[in-house]
């Protein structure tokens, strides 16, 4: 996966910056759901979006990744702008691809799919789309579900998994396409409470390692111990940002406390 | 008795032979019509879920009529219908009437047919694939069409195919109404057979037990196919449902 040496003309920027969204605005018909929110993380950043349930975090997670059309604003990933039409789609259907296939995107409902065993759901992409040989990718698979904790459940099927095993192994199958970054839709909220702690653990490990990520969650003591970096977002702007300590320990903005206050 | 299996015996005066190239030609016209209308209704069950207003009302249009007239009228429409307009098209053209053979004539009916019961089996299926499926394979970067391919429709068999099995055995049926334009296959070998020796029991019986025998093998080979397109569904718990 040789970006730098396929994206045409605009050199990767010296600054290593991984993710910068500009500006971005989205609506869904009338109902403006992001309303100018600009951010960025650096390689090896992790950066956590916080905020009520419908103040756009998801939405933001997948303009990211062009899963919704932005209605306006700059999305530049590893250096690289997507380039749009004027009417804000994307003008360069394999240009997205690209982009898609150097982040990995982890959901809540984990999305793994049902008829293809877990080494089959992490092989797919790096053979079937990036064309991987297939010993290479078997071989990077199994390295990553030992990692993960599931080198026993290869040939399983992702329904005969726990809902924790399903998440570990939706992650090892986005980490299988070696991606630049890792984009975490709220990777814990749809597990029982006592899956929870599995999964969590996986995620840091990669944020030990110095994987950049934007990550989604309402694990508040989790966020606080694994970003670099913390947003608050609120009806679709962004109400209050900066590092864990300070946001958690010294929030400034009335509504932030209040969530904090919420979610504790 | 003896008079019987002699009657049935594979070379003249025995009609054996006759029924069985009757039946290789069925079964011909079944898997051709059985296929092509796989593929019409992957292109219309795509059409109607993707395409634009146009597209959708023609295919709309195409399902509602097709599924509405008796089968024998179709056959007969399409039959003289669509060999007459061929013919036509080539006069026009300057060359001269062609001969369509009867397997392709059978086919192309029996197909179109087919097309239509497939678009709306294969569009349930494919809109019952859960969202997050195409999703993920979205957000990997996959192209639309590999998504089809390999995420998307190997989801949605499992649910396509007991409606499919149905089709396939109403297309083994429909065969024997292409008798009704002269065309040789099962039903009207079977016809002449008893027609010539009389025999009209014995043949109507051995034509009978031959239907039955292609729907039991493919009601098998349908319920292994399905089994082996769900062999990702999650263990069925004892005691629910
Ligand atoms: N595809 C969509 N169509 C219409 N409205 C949507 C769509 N996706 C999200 N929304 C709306 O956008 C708002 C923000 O949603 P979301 O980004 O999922 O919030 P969060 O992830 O912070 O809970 C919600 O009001 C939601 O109803
Ligand atoms: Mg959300």
């Amino acid at each position: 996966m040789n970006l730098a040496a396929k994206s045409e003309a605009k050199a990767p920027q010296r600054s290593h910056e991984a993710i910068r969204v500009e500006g971005l605005h989205k609506s869904f018909g009338a109902h403006e759901v992001l309303k100018g929110v600009s951010l960025s993380a650096r390689e090896g950043d992790v950066v956590t979006l916080i905020g009520g349930s419908g103040s756009g975090k998801s939405t933001l997670l997948r303009c990211v990744n062009f899963l919704e059309t932005p209605s306006s604003g700059r999305i530049v990933i590893g250096g690289e702008e997507v380039r749009c039409r004027p009417d804000g789609t994307p003008a360069d259907r394999r240009q997205i691809e690209r982009i898609r296939q150097s982040l990995g995107m982890v959901f809540q409902s984990f999305n793994l799919w049902t008829h293809k065993t877990v080494l089959e759901n992490l092989i797919e992409v790096p053979v079937h789309v990036l064309g991987l040989p297939k010993d290479e990718a078997v071989a990077r698979a199994r390295k990553l579900l030992a990692r993960v904790g599931l080198a026993e459940k290869e040939s399983a099927y992702p329904a005969f998994l726990s809902g924790g095993q399903q998440q570990r192994a939706a992650i090892a199958r986005a980490l299988c396409m070696e991606p630049r970054a890792m984009l975490f839709d709220e990777p814990t909220s749809a597990l029982d409470p006592e899956l929870v702690g599995e999964v969590l653990a996986v995620i840091r490990s990669l944020a030990d390692e110095g994987r950049t990520m934007l990550l989604v969650t309402h694990e508040m003591k989790f966020a606080r111990e694994v970003s670099d970096h913390v947003v608050y977002l609120y009806n679709g702007l962004i109400e209050e940002e900066g590092p864990p300590e300070r946001l958690f320990g010294d929030p400034q903005s009335a509504r932030l406390k209040q969530f904090l206050k919420s979610v504790s | 008795m003896d008079s019987t299996l002699g009657l049935l015996a594979l070379s003249p005066p025995g009609w054996g032979g006759t029924l069985l190239i009757g039946l290789w030609a069925s079964i011909q016209i079944a898997v051709g019509a059985f296929g092509l209308g796989l593929l019409i209704g992957l292109g219309g069950a795509y059409g109607k879920i993707y395409g634009g207003p146009v597209l959708r009302d023609c295919l709309g249009v195409y399902t509602t009529v097709v599924r509405a007239l008796p089968e024998l009228i179709l056959i007969l429409l399409l039959y003289f219908g669509l060999t007459d307009m061929v013919n036509k098209l080539m006069l026009a053209l300057g060359y001269g009437r062609i001969q369509i053979s009867g397997v392709v004539a059978g086919v192309l009916v029996l197909g179109v047919v087919q097309g239509a019961y497939a678009t709306e089996i294969l569009r349930g299926a494919i809109l019952a694939v859960p969202p997050g499926q195409i999703e993920a394979a979205r957000a990997m970067g996959m192209p639309a069409g590999k998504i089809a391919r390999r995420i998307t429709i190997p989801t949605m068999l499992g649910l396509a195919l007991p409606g499919l099995s149905n089709l396939w055995l109403i297309a083994t049926k429909d065969t024997a109404l292409l008798a009704i334009v002269g065309f040789n296959e099962l039903t009207l070998a079977t016809r002449q057979a008893a027609g010539t020796t009389k025999a009209f029991f014995t043949f109507f019986i051995a034509a009978g037990v031959i239907y039955l025998a292609i729907s039991l093998l493919s009601t098998w080979g349908f319920a292994r196919l399905e089994a082996w397109a769900r062999r990702g569904d999650p263990p069925r718990v004892a005691g629910a449902r």
